[in-house]
């Protein structure tokens, strides 16, 4: 079968551009290296919504952004992906700072970002937020910014495309791309696919799949960003706090999460390996020095994880896409921050490239653009959840007690479209192992349950794809080899 | 919704629970245990190794044997209990909120509500190790529930972080299993667990203990494949040009056990600092009626010790029942408790000044290890009330002192009781 439409990469474009691309009569599929989707990029993001002002208005970036904000009031409606619009604050602490703060809000308002606002009554910024250090002397206030998170909203869009048809592969990392009489012929460890158009999403891995049709005319540059994780206790924010921003990066924010909990992050530093998401002591302090000027309260005893992301820093610092001198090949690289908040603006340029190229763009009879909101304990109240454990007992079996999840739940997120294969997976998806105890209690309980539904032995159970496996084998195993190789010895 | 009464409801099955329910039963009152597990007995049952119930029973056993005594009792007595429940609301007036997969959500009304959660262990992200997030990583009782009970073998070889009871048991266990255990790896310039431990669980089974070093690195993208350590020093920073790698395809994290107490907070008891509640000389919380006992309260470093706290605990709200409960009487002045020099907690946070003709039991651990020692109990007017002689502390041994506050005439106006571990000066020679 030849596909209309094949999406390299399912991180957040990609699975974007599949879920735009589905309410089109239109056979697509979305290649994806990793066990999961939502591996790369997408997985260590701020989740930050931004209001578009930052970038530099040479850059295309800013329009996508600006335009994309928009677009997820409708996304957050259709899709019941966990979104808020909280608003973020400029943090200004020098006084020669605030006009900078007021060319942005000049600037910022003329493109069409609503509602910025420059405020300098120390009094009323502290009421907005109260953590925030007492050297403020302004802040430049931007209610449309917002939280998201990133990989739930990977989720709902691959769910969501994928009961419009669009087929996921997962665990296929492309080797190959041969280009012949308009077909594209994408070759991966487990298979073949062709389509007649082909888009690559690969994030991190862009350039090299660019070049795999001899398109060489980007890079793309791994910058890690390094994160901790506050536990929800210990302190609460109301708004996303930014430093004054420097050239490479918006600087080190303190934000709060849509669970509650708060994180400082990321730092820069360009590296050159695509899969380092290595962090590091210095990285840490350097973050935990940020954060404190901003936050001076940041309690560093409750920080319950630290983590890296990757963000895909092209040569141009500015959003690759491309309908490309190889008829039916569309480039959508390079899509650092704010990638994620311009996601919908992005998957609408491909739809027009897309009709440049002549696809017939017919919408689909049967298309569904409502994904139902996952049911989740935690959303129940008394009398519901009652009701819920007396229909399905699943939902009376606690399973992760950190984050009060239920074994249905985690059932749930297995058999979903393009449901959860690993522990990572689960853990992503309804949140066992995202507490307190990172996995103390609950992982053993994880594992048990995914080798039932997936009929699969507990040593096949992986955290997050090939060669991640939990267990080794059976008690005993290693102790018994070793006998019988001493006694052959004798 | 199932709706219950009870005079007592416990929560947590494990062998605090246990024994402060049975405590209760035995005095004719109605108590109920909610366990979230599928059976009785909490996390002693994967330590199947020997060494418990010295104190308790007199005799040596292992722990899922120390424990089943308690279910059997439990079971004689016909204690009421209910398994794979888990709470998920305690509200202020001791009604309680649980959910199981065969009732559905249920009420309890209480009159006394014993906590007994047990601890958690501290996990990589509260440690901020460096490095990638490969799969191999675990916390030493993860990796003893894999083994001792599931039946399965995390790794091949090992490093542990961290020398606290259960990474060295778990290196002894997992020797037994043909598996290597490289090295167990301290922060501190001292073992963090037991004496004992260290000689039984790694001396005899040479395996290294490596102090005051840390892991600064842990290396492989998929699977762990080393660990890099590097030499600390006295302020915990490392010292460059000490590293040394170990190759390994597991780590395990030993480095210690909080109180697990996200349900006391949200009922609306006060915690303190160490992450226990803040509990009075009846093991009483900040809310009436409601005690806590065993490593909810305190981590301990013998079962033992904990059942003997339970019993204690269940005492206490068997004693609020018949002579508190519906009398609203107001709460005395309190003393507090503070941990001075060189004290890291002290359990009880508070004394009720009614109460100081009955003996009160502290509780302390130290922050680091001495010699030739005083403790001293202090009043807020830097009276001395008590003292004694030690000859050494080390903070993984847990100190309990018994004192009959009245015996030693203190002021009736005294604010709090400071407790402090300090050299004992020169003069005093005679050894204890």
């Amino acid at each position: 079968m030849i596909y209309d439409v094949i999406i390299i990469g399912g991180g957040v474009t990609g699975c974007s551009i599949a879920r735009t691309l589905s309410k089109y009569d239109l056979n697509i599929c979305v290649i994806e290296k990793e066990a999961e989707i939502a591996s790369g990029t997408t997985k260590g993001n701020s989740g930050v919504v931004h209001a578009g002002y930052a970038a530099q208005r040479e850059y295309t970036k800013r329009y996508l952004c600006i335009k994309g904000n928009k677009l997820y009031t409708q996304a957050a409606k259709e899709l019941n992906f966990p979104f808020e619009r909280i608003g973020s604050f400029v943090v200004a602490i020098e006084d020669n700072q605030i006009k900078e703060l007021e060319e942005e809000r000049k600037k910022g308002t003329e493109d069409g970002i609503p509602g910025l606002e420059l405020i300098l009554d120390k009094k009323k910024i502290k009421e907005m937020e109260p953590n925030l250090t007492d050297d403020v002397v302004g802040v430049l206030h931007a209610p449309s910014a917002g939280l998201v998170s990133p990989y739930e909203l990977s989720f709902a869009l691959a769910e969501n495309a994928a009961i419009n048809g669009v087929k996921f592969f997962r665990n296929n990392e492309v080797v190959k791309i041969k280009h012949q009489d308009y077909t594209f012929t994408v070759r991966t460890y487990h298979g073949e696919f062709q389509t007649r158009n082909l888009i690559n999403a690969a994030g991190l891995h862009a350039a090299r799949i660019s070049k795999m049709l001899g398109l060489d005319y980007f890079s793309i540059m791994p910058r890690k960003g390094e994160y901790v994780l506050f536990d929800r206790n210990a302190i609460h924010l109301n708004k996303i706090l930014f430093p004054m921003p420097t050239k490479v990066s918006k600087g080190i924010l303190v934000c709060p999460t849509l669970h509650g909990n708060t994180f400082a992050g990321p730092n820069a530093q360009n590296i050159t390996d695509r899969e380092d998401i290595s962090t590091t002591t210095a990285g840490l302090k350097e973050i935990l020095d940020g954060g404190r000027k901003l936050v001076p309260n940041l309690p560093l005893r409750s920080s319950i994880r630290n983590f890296a992301g990757l963000r895909a820093v092209p040569d141009t610092y500015d959003f690759i896409i491309d309908n490309t001198d190889i008829y039916g090949f569309i480039n959508v690289a390079g899509i650092l921050s704010p990638g994620l908040t311009a996601t919908f603006a992005i998957a609408e340029k491909v739809v027009e490239f897309l009709e440049l190229l002549g696809v017939e763009l017919n919408v689909r009879d049967d298309y569904n653009p409502i994904r139902p909101k996952p049911e989740r304990f935690k959303d129940f109240t008394k009398e519901v959840l009652d009701k819920k454990i007396q229909e399905d007992p699943r939902w009376g079996r606690i399973i992760c007690r950190c984050e009060t999840i239920p074994e249905k739940e985690i059932i749930d997120a297995i058999h979903a479209p393009v449901g959860a294969n690993t522990v990572d997976g689960i853990k992503f998806r309804c949140r066992p192992g995202m507490g307190r105890c990172q996995g103390g209690f609950c992982r053993p309980r994880v594992i048990e349950i995914l080798s039932r539904e997936m009929n699969k032995p507990y040593e096949e159970i992986t955290k997050r794809g090939e060669d991640t496996n939990i267990l080794i084998g059976r008690t005993k195993d290693i102790a018994l080899k070793e006998i019988s190789r001493g006694v052959s010895k004798e | 919704m199932k709706k219950y009464s009870v005079d007592v409801a416990v929560i947590g099955g494990g062998s605090a629970g246990l024994a402060a329910a049975i405590v209760v039963k035995k005095s004719n009152l109605n108590v109920l245990i909610l366990e979230r597990d599928k059976e009785l007995g909490g996390i002693t049952l994967q330590c199947i190794h020997n060494g418990f119930g010295l104190h308790e029973f007199e005799e040596e056993l292992t722990g899922p044997e120390y424990v089943q005594r308690f279910i059997n009792q439990a079971i004689e007595l016909d204690l009421a209990y209910k398994l794979d429940t888990m709470v998920i609301e305690i509200t202020s007036d001791k009604v309680i909120y649980a959910v199981n997969n065969k009732e559905g959500l249920i009420e309890i009304k209480t009159k006394a509500i014993i906590l007994a959660m047990g601890c958690r262990e501290k996990t990589r992200g509260a440690i901020n190790i460096p490095g990638f997030r490969p799969a191999g990583i675990y916390t030493a009782g993860q990796a003893q529930r894999f083994v001792n009970i599931e039946g399965y073998l995390p790794g091949r070889s090992y490093v542990i972080l961290g020398s606290g009871d259960i990474g060295m048991i778990i290196a002894r266990r997992l020797t037994w299993e043909g598996c290597q255990v490289k090295a167990v790896v301290e922060i501190q310039p001292y073992v963090s667990g037991l004496i004992r431990n260290e000689v039984q669980c790694l001396e005899d089974y040479g395996i290294p203990l490596i102090t005051s070093y840390t892991v600064t690195k842990i290396h492989g993208k998929d699977r762990v494949q080393g660990v890099t350590i590097s030499k600390v020093d006295r302020n915990f920073d490392r010292v460059i040009g000490s590293e040394k790698f170990i190759e390994c395809d597991t780590l395990l994290l030993s480095v210690g056990l909080i109180p697990e107490n996200e349900l006391t907070r949200e009922a609306g008891a006060e915690i303190s600092e160490m992450g226990g509640p803040v509990v009075d000389n009846n093991l009483e919380t900040t809310m009436e009626g409601v005690f806590a006992c065993g490593n909810v309260l305190q981590v301990h470093d013998l079962v033992d010790l904990v059942t003997a706290e339970a019993k204690r605990a269940g005492l206490n709200a068997v004693d609020y029942i018949k002579n508190r409960y519906d009398k609203k009487i107001e709460r005395k002045e309190i003393i507090n408790c503070i941990a001075g020099e060189n004290v890291n907690y002290v359990k009880p946070d508070l004394i009720n000044q009614s109460d100081l003709s009955k003996d009160v039991i502290f509780t302390f651990r130290v922050k680091r290890p001495d010699r030739r020692l005083l403790i001293q109990f202090k009043d807020d007017k830097n009276r001395i009330i008590y003292k004694r002689k030690r000859s050494y502390v080390i903070p993984s041994e847990m100190l309990e002192i018994k004192l009959n506050l009245n015996e030693f005439n203190i002021d009736s106006n005294i604010k709090s009781i400071e407790i402090e571990v300090i050299p004992r000066p020169e003069v005093l020679i005679e050894e204890d």
